[in-house]
């Protein structure tokens, strides 16, 4: 397999080689930063139109993790669409493949920085989601046995740039798994600074690969 | 004959000089719709060209703009300045002539707009920026002439053919104008003729006296090049006396970085104080305007410099060009050598510095190539698309526009003479709609009809981003480095370059070495720092290719049986590559095989140009990949291709199966680096991918995404999208250079020399210490990626998570 297992707080995890966490006690598979419906808002703000493949793209891939790993719950972790706009005004299609995906299992939308609101679509919209000892949402606060997303964080090793999970013993913090997302060096004092010492990082792509930054 | 105006006439009196036949003939062809002279540098080119403007503009009464003169350089619209505001002082003309590029100030381009002056001089990008304005009929009223400076250059890159985009649409606003195109010697001037020229206009060509042969050499030191390298180190000893016996010398490098490192030892070397200035697009305005104001004022007696001083600006008595480096290409060489001695009936006197071995066999090669007169050059497509695009938009910012009139404007420029209706229309879908099959884009399309037909901006902010953006430059990103507390900058470092620095890491930059601080809002700060050998700064500079032709050249002197034209001791070389393999021959592939370092290495001697040897290497690295053989990555040059991986090469016949290669090729185009930049650029023209935007990002918080995700996207989910289809043909053209993998697969025949050897060749020896190694993202790369990372969590004492 090319994923990688790892223990957080206790909590048996996995890391998809996509950028998904899977903790197979729970059953619940869990994705940050879609940013669904961004080339949407580019062209609208910008007039520059970017292939409008993103949200094809984004939902493939969350269909085969879906697949693979069968959970009863999917949490998203907030920036799940570019801006409340995007999240209105998605197209049939894919309001029809989001449905699809949702039924027989509980999905929820952690909220994030830019979709604060609530979201008028299947599932319950949260701003963050205590399960068990761990604690979803979006931006990492001081909080123990975190699970977060926002920073997009990708690490490089041997020259190679890739979006990564960060993680010491109390703060997760997941890659951005939308398609049209940029990353955020693991080393910027920002990102650093959220942990309390060097974190372990692990690398998405063909397969997970842990390293310590 | 014509008789020039009294001032002209006591003008040309007083200074002793005859107007030169060629300057006779522009004037006499004054009138004609097109025309192009081609003369030496040092010709009197440029008084030639503005002759008859300074003697239509000499009584005053024309109002508004007269002529524009465009060139390739901000540096040569300066300097133009300089040089014509003199005779136009003492004769006392009422003539007002400015410059405008991306150098001038807000302020002053604001009164441009409101009050043209009678000559003005700029370039391709700020003549675009011009007529994106909504006042660019004004500005251009009555305007009679446009002089294209250096239209040899211009021609061959993606910016001539915006220029000419441009003039057509400078043609519709002022039917009357009348274009001249000054060039240096080419090898085809009736093809540059035909894209100076509004279609299907005649274009006349006047051609000046040649002049004398030049006396060009290559350097003799007592000390032999090395076997490998680009410094040209060795060299500094003669090249600081040949700088002491002449007046200014002009040494040229093919690389900004090769530029730095040489002035760094020359400055070292230089026990006597000999002034020496170094110039070069990544310096800082500043720095580049001081070294230019002190060769004009002739303070300087050397100035090490890049193609940035390839074009005719005239830094008075220059006597001596030096080139370091193999010059590539022999028509630039010759242009290059032109830059010294003014003079026009002096022969230029010229040195060649092979920086290693094989550049002695190159500069040799040339040598002989400019006895014979025989110039190289590789025929144009047509008018590129992206280009296009990026010209339709720019209309769009001006105001809105008929299809049917654009297209028929666009059809008068010579490169776009072929252009369909159909081919048009893809590109005006493009940046109406985005031209995706998936018409995603209905609500926010970025070009509307409006009721009376007519294209027009959705929303009129969005012409301040594509004005930001105009230009075909493709310059990789960069970063400004600033000393410390200190506002001014230095100069500029690739993005990439300044992503491996660590604090305390120093390099070179202006011929001083800093020490690298920290990045700060996008900007490196450094410090100054005198007592470290320095890393080097990796600018990218421009890499061409070695000629068809040069080429040949080489390959036949390598059949002769001793070589008296080259030194002893790369004779000696050639002899011993000989003897311990084999020379490369024209009608048979060279493949040696040996160990380097713990790789497997394999060099393969096709001779076709690097950009072909480029592709070369993708496409054998990609097979190997296929079959198991774990290819690393590879490095080309002009001559041969270097793979290296962890396993060995056995048989290297099945590589070079032209049925696999081509087969290969075509699923390998879809996928690799080579087209990821291509369309990169190509997409950045088009108006897809931004390079500026309206506010600097304050922090690289969720940084831009990378345009190779754009092009994975399209690639999977529109593969038929016309920015694909630009990005496919121009790789095929430029970067890709299939053709000449055709070519040598057709002179070689599968005619294979596979040679395995324990160590290095001394052929193979300079591609070791190539730049630009390319590595190979398949599976021994993950290998490694992998093994890297257990050794780090062992090291950290985690490996057993």
């Amino acid at each position: 397999m090319n994923s990688l297992h790892f223990t957080f707080c206790d909590t048996r995890c996995i890391a998809l080689p996509s950028g998904a966490l899977h903790l197979p006690e729970h059953g619940i598979l869990c994705v940050s930063d879609l940013h669904l419906g961004k080339s949407d808002r580019i062209a609208r703000r910008s007039g520059v139109m970017l292939p409008p493949y993103e949200m094809q793209a984004t939902l493939q891939k969350l269909e085969a993790d879906i697949a693979q790993t069968r959970p009863s719950k999917v949490i998203c972790l907030g920036d799940s669409f570019d801006d409340l706009h995007a999240a209105t005004s998605l197209p049939e299609d894919i309001l029809l493949w989001l449905a699809a995906m949702q039924a027989g299992r509980e999905w929820v939308w952690i909220e994030g920085n830019h979709d604060p609101g609530p979201v008028n679509l299947g599932g319950v919209h949260l701003a963050e989601l205590q399960v068990g000892v761990l604690v979803f949402r979006h931006i990492a606060t001081d909080a123990d046995a975190e699970i977060s997303g926002h920073y997009h964080p990708k690490h490089s090793i041997a020259g190679r740039s890739r979006p990564a999970f960060l993680y010491d013993e109390t703060r997760l913090i997941m890659p951005a798994y939308g398609a049209y997302t940029g990353g955020l060096r693991s080393t910027t004092p920002v990102l650093r600074n959220v942990f309390k010492k060097a974190p372990i990082a692990i690398l998405t792509g063909r397969r997970a690969i842990a390293v310590p930054v | 004959m014509t008789t020039l105006p009294a001032p002209f006439d006591s003008w040309f009196a007083t200074r002793g000089w005859d107007i030169h036949p060629h300057q006779e003939a522009m004037l006499d062809q004054a009138c004609a719709p097109a025309l192009m002279l081609i003369a030496p540098t040092g010709g009197g080119k440029t008084l030639a060209g503005f002759l008859p403007s300074l003697i239509e503009l000499c009584n005053g009464t024309h109002s508004g703009l007269h002529t524009l003169y465009v060139s390739p350089l901000k540096a040569l619209a300066a300097d133009i300045k300089r040089n014509l505001r003199t005779p136009v002082a003492e004769m006392d003309l009422p003539i007002r002539i400015e410059d405008r590029t991306g150098d001038t100030s807000y302020t002053q381009k604001r009164k441009q707009r409101a009050d043209p002056p009678h000559i003005l001089l700029t370039t391709p990008e700020s003549l675009a920026l011009l007529l994106s304005y909504e006042d660019a009929p004004r500005i251009f009223k009555g305007i009679q002439r446009v002089i294209v400076d250096e239209i040899h250059a211009l021609a061959e890159s993606k910016r001539g053919d915006q220029l000419m985009l441009a003039l057509s649409r400078l043609q519709a606003l002022a039917p009357d104008l009348r274009r001249v195109g000054l060039s240096a010697t080419v090898e085809d001037p009736a093809a540059i003729a035909a894209q100076l020229a509004r279609h299907p206009d005649p274009c006349q060509i006047i051609n000046a006296d040649p002049g004398p042969d030049p006396d060009i050499r290559m350097l003799v030191t007592q000390e032999k090049p090395p076997w490998t390298g680009g410094g040209a180190k060795y060299a500094i000893p003669a090249v600081l006396d040949a700088v002491r016996q002449h007046k200014t010398t002009l040494i040229f490098h093919n690389t900004r970085a090769q530029a730095e490192i040489f002035f760094h030892h020359l400055w070292l070397a230089n026990t006597d104080d000999l002034p020496i200035g170094i110039h070069h697009g990544s310096l800082a305005r500043e720095q580049r305007e001081k070294v230019e104001a002190a060769m004009v004022a002739g303070q300087l007696r050397a100035i090490v410099c890049t193609g940035s001083l390839d074009l005719g600006i005239d830094w008075g008595d220059v006597d001596l060009v030096i080139q370091v480096g193999a010059p590539k290409n022999v028509k630039r060489l010759v242009q290059r050598i032109g830059r010294a001695n003014h003079r026009y009936n002096a022969p230029s006197k010229a040195l060649l510095v092979p920086a290693n071995r094989f550049e002695v066999v190159e500069c040799v090669a040339a040598l002989e190539a400019v006895k014979d007169r025989d110039l190289d050059g590789d025929p144009k497509g047509p008018g590129p698309r992206d280009v296009l695009c990026q010209h339709i938009l720019i209309a769009a910012c001006a105001g809105p526009f008929h299809d049917a009139d654009l297209f028929a404007e666009i059809k008068t420029v010579g490169a776009y003479r072929d252009l369909t209706r159909a081919a048009f229309d893809d590109c005006l879908d493009f940046c109406a709609t985005g031209g995706y099959a998936l018409r995603a884009y209905d609500k926010w399309k970025r070009l509307l009809q409006n009721a009376d037909g007519r294209w027009q901006l959705r929303d009129p902010r969005a012409a301040q981003r594509i004005r930001m953006n105009i230009g075909t430059i493709q310059d990789t990103d960069t970063l400004k480095v600033r000393l410390k507390g200190n506002f001014k900058p230095l100069g500029e470092v690739e993005e990439a370059f300044a992503a491996t620095l660590t604090p305390g890491d120093t390099f070179l930059i202006g011929g001083q070495i800093v020490r690298y601080e920290s990045l700060k809002e996008m900007t490196v700060q450094v410090s100054r720092r005198a007592d470290k050998t320095p890393k080097i700064a990796t600018f990218m500079g421009t890499k061409f290719a070695n000629s068809t032709q040069l080429s040949r050249r080489i390959l036949s002197m390598f059949e002769q049986p001793d070589w008296p034209q080259l030194p002893g001791h790369t004779a000696e070389w050639l002899a011993l590559q000989r003897d311990v393999s084999k020379l490369p021959e024209a009608d048979r592939i060279l493949v040696e095989s040996f160990p380097h370092e713990g790789r497997h290495h394999m060099c393969v001697y096709g001779f076709a140009g690097r950009n072909a040897m480029q592709t070369l290497g993708m496409l054998l690295t990609q097979r190997m990949e296929e079959v198991g053989l774990h290819p690393l990555g590879f490095v080309a040059t002009d001559y041969a291709t270097l793979v290296w991986g962890l396993d060995p090469v056995t048989d290297p016949t099945p590589l070079f199966d032209p049925h696999n290669i081509r087969a290969d090729f075509e699923t390998w185009l879809s996928g690799n680096a080579v087209m990821k930049k291509t369309f990169r650029g190509a997409a950045t023209i088009a108006g897809l991918i931004e390079r500026n935007l309206p506010q600097t990002r304050k922090t690289g918080r969720q940084a831009t995404f990378s345009s190779d995700i754009l092009y994975d996207t399209l690639t999977k989910y529109d593969p038929d999208h016309l920015m694909l289809r630009i990005t496919r043909e121009e790789a095929m053209r430029g970067l890709v250079d299939f053709s000449r993998i055709e070519e040598m697969l057709a002179r070689t025949a599968g005619r294979i020399d596979h040679i395995t050897l324990e160590r290095v060749t001394p052929l193979s020896l300079p591609m070791l210490l190539e730049r630009g190694r390319i590595p190979v993202a398949g599976a021994a790369q993950e290998r490694i990626m992998e093994e890297e990372a257990a050794r780090l969590m062992i090291a950290a004492g985690v490996g057993k998570l």
